[in-house]
């Protein structure tokens, strides 16, 4: 017992030391680019201690905004988790998204394109959800599937690609993210997907019946999603741990020659995953816009995409890591933006963090380098193939 | 023998191609659905010689001739093929002629600014050139270089503040390279010293890039702009008598500093990878380091030295975007120029030349799309903007053949490690 809690101890010094890196880092720069401390760069103690509270205000409004605000739970404790369910609602498609590109790390595929897949899962979700008048259940199930289905098409269409021909993933998803983006502004403007009445590029709201279910009432915005992510989640490591296609993945993405000359199809492989990666990608979609957004907009995937590949970094390609690191990250962002209207900091300091987070895990040698560590337990490092792979 | 027919048997697939499209342009264009009206092309931009102003010519006419110089062009290919002479100047004659006879049938009754429709397409492709060049540099190495939209958007960032606080341009172009170079000192050392894959490596620095220029353009450049973020512009210097010549002149010869830079660069990369003991040993390193090491060659170090030059490269690039042409400085600006870039490198199959050709295309295609929506045309915007990256896809499976990256590109190299 006491082994095997000194390994979980050991195995988290690596993400341990790395956030405590990266908070450091933001932290340094949160503070010399705040004009009140360098204000103060005369007299070393002034600054400092104004250094110190520059940075603890960003951070404690982070953590208020992101987790548990004392202010709202006057009005009851429970209110006072509001932040946390806002984590939550954020978190929910960076999990399906970071699964989506954990997945394709797990078979050898740097999957940059969750983002265009995104898209079209929400386009997929939101036309089922507004266009059609079905019953509660089977409207949700239908909008959820139609977006998946167009999601799994557009990243099966890269699978397809690189199988057949070779071409490089992280080259052929990149372009398809900007197709997606342009398609998504143009579906926009077509007089099937326009609003009535209106004139810039935003959908009807989806019906009643194909919104997913509030949690905690009207008041909070947590939805059912959260649920249906964190089951895609056991999906995931299901597919991955206990079946056959799931070992062909795995046995791909370790030595695809190998798996080759074992009798496994390589080409089917890299299809199939594609096509589940797009299908995850595709759900986030779906569940974002019949959970929270119900109207489908040009902005809808933000950066998730793009955040959905530092979440899958973060949790090492791992499903219940990713949902751990899809967490975090949900917090950072619903803590930025308290952290910006109350300190001034702008949000976009939490995607340095990210960054930082994710450089420092990627690189044990060099966090074992800083620290002088004799010992660092490295859990398989991440890897995608060259452009010949 | 075989690689030979093969490349032939994909050359006449290109040309069948070719013909194929002239037929149908010549069919569609000039006898189905020919335009109406007449076309205006306007050929002067600035104050160069005057030889034609502007040509008005029938939509239905100029769509046919155009189609049959494209026809007769590539029937000029076929024989050049036959008699095994190169083909580009009849096939890139024959690509030009579509591509003529489908503006003249779709500007029926409109006005097309020919030459500023190509000096703008030059302009938007500088940095993807720029960025080109430093994933050139990094790659031949045998060092993947994801993080140029990293490298661009820095250097933008920098010189842009650098300019506004010294007030002078040219501080601004002077830092940029520091910039560029400095990030590539971040993937340098990461990817070198420290073995981290460099495709996840190259995303990250991006990812932190954007986060930071984000970051202080919100606490900083907004605020305060006149202070951070009011760079002014480098001068646009006519090249003497050149600049005067009608069309060539407003297209290649009325600049600023960095395009010339551009082309002072591209020729520096093509002569020094071939013809200089940099470029053989950056050749050797990117395709052997086993062998290049047991003849002596350092390969880490000279991979170290190229990874910064290219920020050094993509650095120019950035430094385009800011006092190279609009001034201040925009929160993401670069927009994946540099991934556009990264796509350049790859369609021109890792060469100087080649790279240089695609980015020009992606800049003109990007152009051609502007242009056409504000002369106001059928097609929907957002599918001439989709044009450049369905083109990516199509290059890179293998349609103008095969594209093999150097063969030691984004392995880490130890001694004496296992390959």
């Amino acid at each position: 017992m006491l082994n095997r809690i000194s390994q979980i101890g050991h195995s988290l010094k690596l993400p341990g030391l790395s956030f405590l890196m990266a908070f450091t880092i933001t932290g340094i720069i949160i503070a010399l680019s705040d004009s009140k401390v360098m204000g103060k760069i005369g007299s070393p103690i002034e600054f400092l201690k104004s250094a110190g509270s520059s940075v603890g205000n960003a951070y404690l409004a982070l953590f208020q905004g992101s987790i548990y605000d004392t202010r709202l739970a006057e009005s009851g404790f429970f209110e006072g988790f509001y932040p946390f369910f806002e984590t939550l609602v954020t978190a929910t498609p960076l999990i399906l998204t970071g699964l989506s590109v954990a997945l394709a790390f797990k078979s050898g595929l740097f999957n940059i394109g969750a983002q265009g897949q995104f898209i079209f899962g929400a386009i997929g979700a939101s036309y089922v959800g507004f266009r059609f008048d079905l019953p509660v259940g089977i409207h949700i199930l239908a909008a959820v599937i139609a977006g998946m289905f167009l999601a799994a098409i557009w990243g099966g269409i890269v699978g397809f690609l690189k199988a057949k021909t070779g071409a490089h993933e992280v080259i052929l998803t990149i372009m398809m993210n900007y197709i997606a983006a342009y398609f998504i502004l143009w579906i926009l403007k077509t007089p099937t997907f326009l609003r009535k009445g209106r004139l810039d590029p935003l959908a009807p709201e989806v019906k009643e019946s194909a919104r997913l279910p509030l949690l905690a009432g009207s008041e909070f915005r947590i939805h059912a999603g959260i649920f249906i992510a964190l089951a895609a989640a056991l999906f995931v490591w299901w597919l991955l741990t206990k079946t056959t296609i799931g070992y062909k993945f795995r046995a791909v993405g370790a030595n695809s020659k190998a798996a080759r000359t074992a009798g496994i199809s390589v080409p089917f492989v890299i299809t199939a995953t594609m096509m589940i990666c797009g299908a995850l990608a595709g759900l986030g979609g779906a569940v974002h816009v019949l959970g929270s957004e119900y109207a489908l907009n040009a902005g809808i995937a933000g950066s998730l995409g793009f955040d959905a590949i530092t979440v899958a970094l973060l949790g090492r390609a791992q499903p219940l890591g990713t949902v751990f690191a899809a967490l975090l990250f949900g917090a950072l962002h619903t803590g930025g933006r308290m952290m910006q209207s109350n300190t001034g900091v702008p949000l976009d300091i939490v995607v340095v963090t990210q960054g930082l987070i994710v450089l420092f895990i990627a690189a044990p040698v060099f966090v074992r380098y800083i620290f002088r560590l004799k010992k660092l337990n490295v859990a398989s490092a991440l890897t995608s193939k060259g452009w010949n792979g | 023998m075989k690689i030979r027919s093969n490349v032939e048997k994909r050359r006449l697939q290109g040309i069948a191609i070719i013909t194929a499209l002239s037929s149908l342009s010549f069919l569609y264009f000039g006898i189905l659905k020919p335009g109406k009206e007449a076309t205006t092309f306007g050929f002067v931009l600035n104050d160069e010689w005057v030889i034609i102003k502007d040509w008005v010519i029938s939509s239905q006419t100029g769509a046919r001739i155009f189609s049959i110089t494209s026809l007769l062009a590539s029937a000029i290919a076929v024989l050049a093929l036959k008699k095994g002479r190169s083909i580009s100047v009849p096939v890139a004659v024959a690509s030009f002629g579509i591509l003529m006879s489908f503006l003249t049938w779709i500007a029926s009754g409109k006005f097309i600014p020919f030459t500023g429709l190509l000096q703008g397409g030059l302009l938007l492709s500088i940095p993807l050139i720029f960025g080109a060049m430093s994933g050139l540099v990094c790659e031949r190495s045998g060092v993947i270089n994801i993080a140029i939209e990293g490298q661009l958007l820095a250097s933008a960032f920098v010189s842009a503040v650098v300019a506004s606080l010294t007030d002078l341009a040219w501080w601004g172009l002077l830092a940029a390279p520091f910039a560029g170079a400095a990030i590539s000192y971040l993937l340098a050392t990461f990817a070198i010293k420290f073995s981290v894959d460099q495709v996840i490596l190259g995303f990250v620095i991006n990812v932190l890039v954007i986060g930071l220029t984000d970051y202080l353009y919100k606490k900083l450049l907004i605020p305060q702009q006149n202070t951070w973020n009011s760079p002014p512009l480098l001068e646009v210097v006519p090249i003497p008598i050149l600049s005067k010549i009608p069309v060539v002149g407003p297209i290649l010869f009325t600049h600023t500093i960095v395009v010339y830079l551009m082309v002072a660069i591209v020729s520096m990369v093509t002569f020094g990878l071939h013809k200089t003991k940099w470029g053989l040993r950056t050749r050797a390193v990117g395709e052997h380091p086993t062998a290049a090491d047991t003849v002596g060659i350092d390969v880490n170090k000279l991979r170290f030295r190229n990874v910064i030059f290219s920020g050094m490269i993509a650095g120019v690039g950035g430094a385009f975007y800011t006092v190279g042409s609009v001034g201040a400085f925009g929160k993401e600006m670069t927009a994946g120029a540099g991934f556009i870039a990264l796509a350049a490198l790859i369609f021109g199959k890792w060469s100087p030349i080649g790279a240089l050709f695609a980015a020009l295309l992606f800049g003109f295609a990007t152009n051609l799309q502007s242009t056409l929506s504000i002369i106001g045309v059928a097609i929907p915007s957002e599918f001439m903007l989709m044009v450049p990256y369905i083109a990516t896809i199509i290059a890179v499976t293998g349609l103008v053949g095969r594209v093999r990256a150097p063969a030691a590109d984004g392995i880490p190299y130890i001694r004496g490690g296992a390959h």
